[in-house]
C-alpha cells in the first residue's frame, strides 16, 4: 500500500516534466534550446518522449503489477465476506457502538418485531429476527456486494492499461496528405516515417474550407470515396469530429493546406512535369558533393553516399519557427541511416535553414522563388487535405475500462455495506428499543440514516 | 441587458453574500449568515438566467452553442457549480461559516471572468474540433469536479485552522464545524470530485478519440488532469487503506486544488491540442 502511495505520486510528478518540456520535436530544436550536455542527458533519459521512454513505462507496470497484486490479495477475504449464506450479525458489536437511537414503545418486543421487520425489509431487503438474553433484536443489511465495488474500478484500470497497450502493438497512427482529385493506398506512420499499405485507396474529391464572419474557421470538410480493387465502395463527407471508418480504419480530418500554385495542376499542363515537382539539393557535409533529386509529396528519396531517406510530406503556406512566421515552406521527415527520423523544415525563403541543424547532410529546395507562390490565382488554387489516419483494435477494451471505471467509482464512493441492529429489551410491560448501524464506508451519512430509522420507527 | 451584463451584477450579488457569510462568522451574526444563504440563491438565479441568455444569445447570432466553449463561459460555470454546491452542503450540515470560505471562490472566479482584461466576454463560434456532443458532457463533468475540489480545499483550510486550536480557546473558531466533520466532509467532497473528474477526463478521451483519432495524446492539459488525479487518488488510498486523517488529507486536497488551477490556468501556457480554453 505504501509502494502505491509512492508509485502514484511519483507518477504525478514525473507526468510534470513532460508537460514543461516539449515532447517530440526537432532534435535541433533541443540542441540549440538546452546545449550539448543537457542536450545529452535528456536524450539518454528519454525526456524528450517521455511518456514512451523505458523508466515511465516500467513505473506504470509497476503501478499494474501493484494493483493487481493487491486487489487478489484483499480479493479472497472480501470475496468470504459478500458470498456468505447466512451473514453472521454480532449482537455485542452493535451493543459496544457509542452512537445509540433509544426510544421507548408501549407495546410488548413480540408485538414490536412484527411491526418493524416488514418495515426494515423493505429498505433492506435482508433481515433476521433473534431471541437475545434481553428481549428481541431484528437484524438487518443491505448492498454487502458494494464491497466489490473497489476491484471494479481497479479491473478497469488494468482494462486500460491493456486497451493502450493492445493499441500500440497492433494498431497504427499514422497520416496522409492527399491532394483533391487525388487517390492514396498508403499512409505514413506517425512516429517511425514508414509507409503502411491500407489494402485500400482514399479519394479526396473535394476539400472545403469555411469561415465565420470574423475570419475564425468554421468547418473543414473532405469528401472521401473509398476504392476497394478499383470500384468505389464506400462514400462519405469527413469533418472534424465526424470521421470515417471502414473496415477498422478510422480516417480523420486534421489539417489541410494549398498546393504550391505554380506546381502545374493536373488537368492543365500533363505533359511536361508531374505535378507539384520539388527539386531538392543535397549537401554531404563528409564529401561536400551536391546532389540535386526530384521528387513530388510523399516520394521517399534515397539520400546519395547512403545517407538516408528523406521524405516530403507537407506543403505550409505560413510556416512557424520559434514563434516566427518564416513563410512558405516544405515540411519533411529525414531518416538518417542507423538514426531515429527528424523533422525538417525547409523554408523556401532561407535556403541555408537546414544548416542549423548540423547533420551529416544538408538539404534546400533548389530553383524556387518565394515570389512564385502568388495568392491571387485564388480560382485555381488547389488544396490538399490532411488526414489522420489510425486503427485501434484496443480502443473497445479501452472503452469497456471506462464504463467500468464510472460504475465501479459510483460504487466504491457512494455505496456502502451497511448493517442495522433493532433491540427490543422488555422492561415491565414497555418495551426499550435500541437502534444502531455500522457501515463500512462513509460513516457519518450512517449515523444520520440511523436516527432517520430510528424517528421512523417510533411512530409505527 | 445582455447576459454579459447579467453575469456582471452577479458577480456583485456573489461578493455581497461572500461577505455577508465572512461578517457572520466573524462578528457571529446568524442574522447576516440567513441573510447571505438568500442572497448566494439570488446571485445563482441571475448565474441561471445569464448562462440561459447567453445560450439564446449564440443563437440569434447564428452561431448557437452551449456556453460552454472558452474561458470566460467556463468559468461563469464553475462559479454557478461551486454555489449550488455549497448551499445543498450548508442545507444539510445547517452550518454558514463553510460560505465564508466557499462563497469567496465563487466570487473570485466571476471577477476574473468579467474584469480580466485576458479573458473575453464576447460570444464566438466554436471552431472546427469543438462541435461535439461530448462538449457539453465533457465540460459539465470536468467542472462538477473542479467545484467539488475547490470546496474540499477550503474545507481543507478550514479543518488546519481548526485542529491548531484544540482547547477552543479561539473565538473565531469556535463556530466551525467539529474536527471530524471538517475532514469527513473534504473526504466527501474529493469523492464527488473524483466521480466527475474522472468522467471528465473519460469524455475528454472519448471525444479525442473522434476528433483526432486518438484518445490519449499526453497533451499539457490532459497529462495535467491526470496528474490531478492521481493526487486525489493519492488521497483517496491514503484515506481507505492507511488510515490518513486530519492534516495530513487536508494538505493532499490542498495540493490536489494546485493541480486543479494549474491545469485550468497555467497549462494554457504550455503548447498543446487544448488552447482554445486560454482567450
Amino acid at each position: 500500500m505504501k509502494l502505491t502511495v509512492v508509485l502514484l505520486l511519483s507518477l504525478a510528478a514525473t507526468s510534470i516534466v513532460g508537460t514543461i518540456i516539449p515532447q517530440n520535436e526537432n532534435p535541433a530544436a533541443y540542441f540549440r534550446a538546452y546545449g550539448e550536455f543537457v542536450y545529452k542527458l535528456f536524450d539518454l533519459l528519454g525526456i524528450f518522449d517521455m511518456y514512451h521512454s523505458w523508466w515511465f513505462q516500467f513505473l506504470i507496470l509497476l503501478l499494474t503489477i501493484n494493483i493487481v497484486v493487491c486487489s487478489i490479495d484483499r480479493l479472497s477475504a472480501t470475496w468470504k465476506i459478500v458470498f456468505v449464506k447466512n451473514p453472521k450479525f454480532n449482537l455485542s458489536r452493535f451493543r459496544k457502538l457509542s452512537q445509540k437511537e433509544v426510544f421507548d414503545n408501549k407495546q410488548k418486543p413480540k408485538e414490536l418485531v412484527k411491526v418493524y421487520e416488514p418495515f426494515i425489509f423493505k429498505h433492506f431487503g435482508y433481515t433476521r429476527a433473534e431471541e437475545t438474553d434481553k428481549g428481541l433484536c431484528v437484524f438487518a443489511e443491505k448492498w454487502r456486494w458494494t464491497r466489490f465495488g473497489v476491484y471494479t474500478v481497479h479491473l478497469s484500470v488494468v482494462l486500460l492499461l491493456i486497451g493502450g497497450l493492445i493499441g500500440s502493438l497492433f494498431g497504427f497512427e499514422g497520416f496522409v496528405n492527399i491532394p483533391e482529385g487525388e487517390k492514396v493506398n498508403n499512409i505514413r506512420i506517425r512516429n517511425t516515417g514508414q509507409l503502411r499499405s491500407l489494402g485500400f485507396e482514399i479519394l479526396c474529391d473535394d476539400f472545403d474550407i469555411s469561415f465565420y464572419d470574423n475570419g475564425a474557421p468554421k468547418e473543414y470538410r473532405s469528401s472521401l470515396t473509398i476504392i476497394e480493387h478499383g470500384k468505389p465502395v464506400y462514400k462519405k463527407d469527413i469533418i472534424v469530429n465526424d470521421p470515417l471508418r471502414y473496415k477498422g480504419v478510422n480516417i480523420f480530418q486534421s489539417s489541410y493546406g494549398k498546393m504550391p500554385s505554380d506546381a502545374p495542376s493536373q488537368d492543365k499542363v500533363p505533359a511536361r512535369d508531374s505535378p507539384g515537382e520539388i527539386t531538392l539539393n543535397f549537401t554531404s557535409k563528409n564529401s561536400g558533393k551536391k546532389y540535386r533529386i526530384k521528387t513530388v509529396i510523399g516520394k521517399v528519396v534515397d539520400i546519395p553516399e547512403g545517407l538516408g531517406k528523406f521524405v516530403i510530406v507537407e506543403y505550409k503556406e505560413s510556416a512557424e519557427f520559434g514563434g516566427q512566421n518564416i513563410g512558405h515552406a516544405y515540411m519533411g521527415i529525414l531518416t538518417p541511416k542507423g538514426k531515429n527520423p527528424v523533422n525538417i523544415m525547409l523554408p523556401l525563403h532561407f535556403p541555408n535553414f537546414d544548416k542549423m541543424r548540423r547533420g551529416s547532410i544538408v538539404i534546400s529546395i533548389a530553383g524556387q522563388k518565394a515570389k512564385t507562390f502568388n495568392a491571387g490565382k485564388k480560382a485555381d488554387q488547389r488544396y490538399y487535405t490532411g488526414l489522420q489516419v489510425t486503427n485501434d483494435p484496443g480502443v473497445w477494451v479501452v472503452y469497456t475500462g471506462f464504463i467500468m471505471m464510472i460504475i465501479g467509482i459510483l460504487i466504491t464512493f457512494f455505496m456502502s455495506h451497511q448493517r442495522v441492529c433493532i433491540e427490543i429489551v422488555k422492561s415491565g410491560n414497555k418495551s426499550k428499543v435500541i437502534v444502531t448501524g455500522t457501515a463500512n464506508k462513509n460513516k457519518l451519512a450512517m449515523q444520520q440514516r440511523i436516527k432517520k430509522i430510528s424517528d421512523q420507527l417510533a411512530k409505527l | 441587458m445582455n447576459s454579459s451584463v447579467l453575469l456582471s451584477i452577479t458577480t456583485f450579488i456573489y461578493g455581497l453574500a461572500a461577505f455577508l457569510y465572512i461578517a457572520s462568522w466573524v462578528f457571529k451574526k446568524p442574522l447576516s449568515g440567513r441573510l447571505a444563504f438568500w442572497v448566494a440563491l439570488i446571485g445563482v438565479a441571475g448565474n441561471t438566467a445569464g448562462i440561459i441568455m447567453r445560450w439564446v444569445e449564440s443563437y440569434r447570432l447564428g452561431i448557437g452553442h452551449a456556453p460552454l466553449s472558452n474561458m470566460y463561459e467556463s468559468l461563469v460555470f464553475f462559479s454557478w457549480t461551486i454555489v449550488i454546491i455549497y448551499l445543498v452542503i450548508e442545507r444539510q450540515y445547517k452550518n454558514a461559516v463553510i460560505g465564508a470560505f466557499a462563497t469567496p471562490l465563487a466570487f473570485l472566479a466571476m471577477a476574473y471572468a468579467s474584469m480580466s482584461p485576458n479573458v473575453s466576454d464576447r460570444i464566438q463560434p466554436l471552431i472546427p474540433a469543438l462541435k461535439s456532443n461530448w462538449l457539453i458532457a465533457h465540460v459539465i463533468s470536468c467542472f462538477l469536479g473542479y467545484a467539488g475540489f475547490a470546496i474540499a480545499f477550503a474545507i481543507s483550510f478550514m479543518y488546519l485552522f481548526k485542529q491548531r486550536d484544540v482547547e477552543g480557546k479561539s473565538n473565531l473558531l469556535s463556530h466551525f464545524p467539529k474536527p471530524h466533520v471538517l475532514d469527513e466532509l473534504t473526504h466527501q467532497m474529493v469523492m464527488f470530485g473524483f466521480l466527475f473528474l474522472s468522467i471528465g477526463i473519460i469524455t475528454g478521451a472519448v471525444w479525442a478519440n473522434s476528433a483526432w483519432g486518438s484518445y490519449w495524446s499526453w497533451d499539457p492539459k490532459e497529462t495535467w488532469s491526470l496528474i490531478t488525479w492521481f493526487i486525489y487518488a493519492t488521497l483517496l488510498h491514503a484515506r481507505m487503506m492507511r488510515g490518513w486523517y486530519g492534516k495530513r488529507i487536508a494538505y493532499l486536497a490542498i495540493i490536489g486544488f494546485m493541480a486543479v488551477i494549474f491545469t485550468y490556468f497555467g497549462v494554457n501556457y504550455l503548447p498543446g491540442l487544448h488552447s482554445y480554453g486560454a482567450g
